[in-house]
């Protein structure tokens, strides 16, 4: 697996979608979230168009939903949030499904499930259309400072180097019998996480006797 | 863990947004102070270590497993300036590459995982070594105290930020009571792991440890001459 070469949401394409500069595409993503946010719990037809707009984006992008769709699991623990909060608020009872379940609290929690999953269906198709590099690039267009976009860049740049770092340390384990499904499994996993430390900060400072080496004097240009 | 879009109003999510740029321009130049020209490379490098941490899941039992969140356990290795940048950017990449967390949950996000979380740990660990007896061995155990603190705090402040922008009327008395307990119990998987994971590293790597440093020079070199003079 080569360093820099797309990430694991990224679905790689020519399309619009693709082309856009990135920055217009951050700026249109926290537009558009900000105006479902603001939109009333109840205001159903708004959602829909919501919907339609970003039916219409994923459509133009050629990415294929069901690899959207699969990708939204990390929703499922807020969802569970928002099953248990009709149960728990105040205000006017109704029964559903033989269940007393609060008026104000069934609004509520559709709401939220409905603009929770507008948000991660429009982070992950800006996710799955553009590449990190050009995430880095818009974020500096849109005036990050300098030195945010720096550490952004090596973080973008080694995400993948200390993955496998871990992948080969979890090999290492598991080829010695470690399953780690228990409990009693965590001093191994903890001194994994401080190997893990020791070998990321060396590699941070062999980095930076690299960079001088190179004439870097420390400037965010 | 983190707050997606939608939990909170728009007014809530751009206020904490303007909080959390300026405690991230804040600690930019607090990690200068702390690293000179090693932070790009350095908090870059961390904010990696981060990310992958988050990764390694924890069994907690009946099948299901839990990762560490970070705060105290960077608070205590890289020191807090550092250990805010490293977690704000760690956010920002989840949020934006990973669509974990929202988009306008993102300054949220940013104030409880990463400012609260590591101003508490730094504010417990400094305190009580300030008045404990200055030995290598309490860095752990201190971390570990910082973490089980930090993590009920920032849900209280989560909670906090409900009463004022929330999007659905819970009872506050029940959503403390729920959060407090349920965030406990996280603090005290995350304290034993954070003890842990800073133990191993200053058994093997005291220097590395940021908490540490203070505690280390405070060492004596001792010096041993051989008690007859080596012939030439």
């Amino acid at each position: 697996m080569g360093a820099g070469h797309g990430h694991r949401l990224h679905f790689h394409g020519h399309s619009p979608v693709h082309r856009a500069r990135p920055h217009l595409k951050l700026l249109a993503l926290v537009g558009f979230v900000l105006v479902v946010v603001a939109t009333p719990a109840d205001g159903y037809p708004f959602f829909a168009g919501y919907l339609g707009i970003l039916a219409v984006v994923v459509a133009v992008s050629r990415v294929p939903p069901p690899y959207l769709l699969r990708r939204m699991v990390v929703e499922v623990p807020f969802l569970v949030f928002a099953a248990v909060l009709p149960f728990v608020a105040h205000g006017p009872r109704t029964e559903v499904l033989g269940l007393s379940v609060s008026e104000t609290g069934l609004v509520a929690a559709g709401g939220l499930a409905i603009k929770g999953t507008l948000g991660v269906l429009a982070s992950l198709t800006l996710a799955a259309t553009t590449e990190p590099h050009d995430v880095l690039r818009g974020l500096e267009r849109l005036r990050l400072p300098r030195m945010l976009v720096q550490i952004l860049g090596f973080m973008i740049r080694y995400l993948d180097v200390v993955g496998a770092e871990l992948g080969r340390m979890r090999v290492a384990l598991a080829s010695r019998g470690f399953d780690g499904r228990n409990p009693r499994h965590w001093p191994v996993l903890a001194r994994s996480v401080g190997a893990l430390f020791i070998r990321s900060y060396e590699r941070g400072e062999r980095v930076h006797l690299a960079m001088l080496s190179r004439g870097y004097d420390g400037s965010a240009r | 863990m983190h707050v997606p879009d939608g939990f909170l109003d728009v007014p809530t999510s751009v206020t904490t947004g303007v909080v959390a740029a300026a405690a991230v321009g804040v600690a930019l130049r607090g990690a200068r102070r702390e690293l000179d020209d090693r932070t790009a490379p350095l908090a870059g490098l961390v904010a990696t270590f981060v990310f992958a941490a988050q990764m390694i899941n924890f069994p907690v039992g009946a099948g299901t497993s839990g990762h560490l969140m970070g705060g105290a356990l960077a608070a205590v290795l890289v020191g807090p300036w550092t250990g805010i940048l490293c977690l704000s950017v760690v956010l920002l990449v989840q949020a934006l590459l990973f669509a974990d967390g929202g988009i306008t949950a993102l300054g949220t996000n940013v104030v409880l995982i990463g400012v609260v979380g590591v101003v508490v740990a730094t504010l417990v660990v400094r305190g009580l070594q300030a008045v404990l007896p200055k030995r290598v061995g309490l860095v752990a155990p201190l971390a570990a105290l910082g973490a089980l603190i930090s993590v009920p705090v920032a849900s209280l402040v989560f909670v906090g930020l409900y009463a004022v922008g929330g999007a659905a009327p819970v009872p506050l008395d029940d959503l403390t009571t729920a959060m407090l307990g349920w965030h406990t119990l996280i603090g005290l998987g995350e304290a034993v792991v954070t003890g842990m994971v800073v133990g191993s590293i200053v058994g093997v790597r005291p220097d590395l440890v940021h908490a540490a440093r203070r505690v280390l020079g405070t060492r004596t070199v001792e010096l041993r001459t051989p008690a007859t003079e080596v012939p030439a």
